[in-house]
């Protein structure tokens, strides 16, 4: 009875790997604060839960859904657009919702190539050759699994999201202080940011929470970083490493570059940036020193796959949302 | 192939050397095809990669970047730097399966109308020949949600039932 009156909360996963729910758990503590403030209705990865309990419920009886994963397969759809129906606030959480994300690259391969590599490829023990059917026949009856679908969506290319939080994962201090924000609006003492706001990140990029120091950037060759030692105080751009951070947003207190490592960019593209990978082949190829064309495509060889390097995270989310191969098979 | 095929081409000029080069062809009466639709920016440094890649995503088959040729621009270097990002794009393009001919780079002076013309003819030509890019429309598709499904109901269902020879 009195857990009837808390307002209900909701987490559902899509095409995701399950590293946001992680996340979730990550913060700790504060878990105990979502079970003291909220009713859990709907939660795979955590309970038991059927899809039809959730068709059950009253529109809109949902306060806050935090939907990760992009939409892959018509399972997807419908919940994405069951949750849409259901939820008050629909946050799409965590890259793979907000930008299609890793699973979002499969864009650029057309979803027959896909299942085949999936299920007939060398590493694959499949001598019958046998591929899933959406539909099939068993003495008990005919059973159905999700039908691929030709690209990844993002949530919002499927259905109206309220709120966005980028990262892959989101931070786990992140997602404290936007539970923390939920709570603080549910007692009256604070107010909910407007609609279509990215929250649980900065308005910066992750060079603006970077400490490494930055001077004029010149760059003869790019590197990996294992190719050289790298100068703990100085800019991983400036030592030729191609580092993301330049495009994306903050939020994650420039984790990868204070470790050394480049940013990859799972906190998808700093406010006001249209395309990412745009925006990065604009600034990657500013900071080339050489105004000769055959030594600029000596050093762009550098980077060795410049598509994955831009849109490793953004992929389903850019202008072009796919690669020719699979949104030319669309029709097929 | 299909004839009717009209190419959409978005042209971005500069203003000091290829938009004048654009001038001139006109003024001059010089006849290139209307499928170009030209932007006039102050400077191929102002070429903002997100503008090809818009332009591609909403429905242009081709996209025809110029500036004044290298060591003329008006700001000194930045045609440089629109040469080496039309080099990354190209790649990026490329492996986003896009065939690199449909981004073109040319520099114009502003006395060469008639190189304008004609490489607007030749690129008009080419595209032509690549025939429709149709990106925007897959992007449309993309966000339809609706006739998804049943578009693409075959795509499962024609790996035949349970054994497929190797």
């Amino acid at each position: 009875m009195t857990a009837n009156a808390k307002p209900k909360f909701a987490m559902y996963w899509a095409a995701s790997c399950g590293g946001c729910e992680i996340a979730v758990l990550n913060i700790h503590e504060k878990i105990l604060d979502v079970d003291a403030n909220f009713d859990v209705v709907f939660w795979p990865v955590a309970m038991d839960a059927k899809y039809k309990d959730v068709e059950a419920m009253e529109d809109g009886s949902i306060l806050l859904t935090l939907f990760n994963g992009g939409i892959r397969n018509d399972e997807n759809e419908h919940l994405a657009k069951l949750l849409r129906r259901k939820s008050k606030l629909l946050v799409a959480f965590g890259s793979c919702a907000t930008e299609g994300c890793i699973p979002g690259l499969a864009n650029l391969s057309d979803a027959r190539e896909i299942v085949t590599t999936a299920f007939n490829t060398i590493s694959t023990d499949n001598p019958k050759h046998i591929y899933p059917m959406t539909s099939y026949d068993v003495p008990e009856g005919e059973i159905h699994i999700p039908k691929i679908y030709p690209t990844l969506r993002t949530l919002d290319q499927v259905v109206d999201v309220d709120y966005y939080m980028p990262g892959c994962p989101p931070e786990s201090h992140q997602i404290a202080a936007v539970i923390d924000l939920v709570i603080q609006v549910l007692q009256g003492k604070a107010e909910l940011p407007p609609k279509g706001s990215v929250i649980g990140a900065g308005n910066s990029t992750v060079c603006d929470e970077c400490k490494r120091t930055r001077n004029i950037k010149t760059i003869k060759s790019f590197k990996r970083i294992w190719d050289i030692e790298i100068d703990p105080e100085l800019c991983l751009l400036e030592q030729g490493i191609p580092c993301n951070g330049i495009a994306t947003r903050s939020g994650c207190n420039a984790r990868c570059p204070t470790a050394a490592a480049q940013c990859i960019g799972c906190y998808g593209p700093a406010e006001g940036v249209m395309d990412y990978g745009a925006r990065l082949v604009s600034a990657f190829a500013s900071v080339i020193d050489s105004n000769d064309p055959d030594e600029i495509d000596r050093i762009l060889d550098g980077i060795p796959d410049p598509t994955g390097q831009f849109y490793r995270f953004n992929l389903a989310g850019s202008l072009l949302k796919a690669g020719k191969p699979a949104w030319k098979k669309e029709k097929v | 192939m299909n004839n009717d095929f009209e190419p959409i081409i978005i042209g971005f000029t500069c203003n000091w050397c290829s938009y004048r080069a654009a001038d001139l062809a006109g003024t001059s009466r010089m006849k290139y095809p209307p499928n170009i639709r030209l932007i006039r920016l102050m400077c191929s440094g102002r070429l903002d990669p997100t503008f090809v890649f818009k332009a591609l995503a909403n429905g242009a088959d081709g996209v025809m970047i110029t500036g004044c040729h290298p060591g003329e621009c008006h700001y000194l270097e930045q045609n440089y730097k629109a040469l080496r990002r039309f080099h990354l794009m190209r790649r990026t393009l490329q492996g986003l399966g896009l065939e690199p001919a449909r981004v073109r780079l040319v520099w114009a002076s502003a006395a060469e109308g008639a190189k304008f013309a004609q490489e607007v003819t030749s690129f008009v030509e080419e595209i032509r020949a690549l025939g429709p890019l149709h990106w925007g429309k897959a992007g449309k598709q993309s966000s339809v949600t609706s006739d998804q499904s049943t578009e693409h109901s075959s795509l499962m269902t024609d790996h035949s039932p349970k054994e497929v020879p190797a």
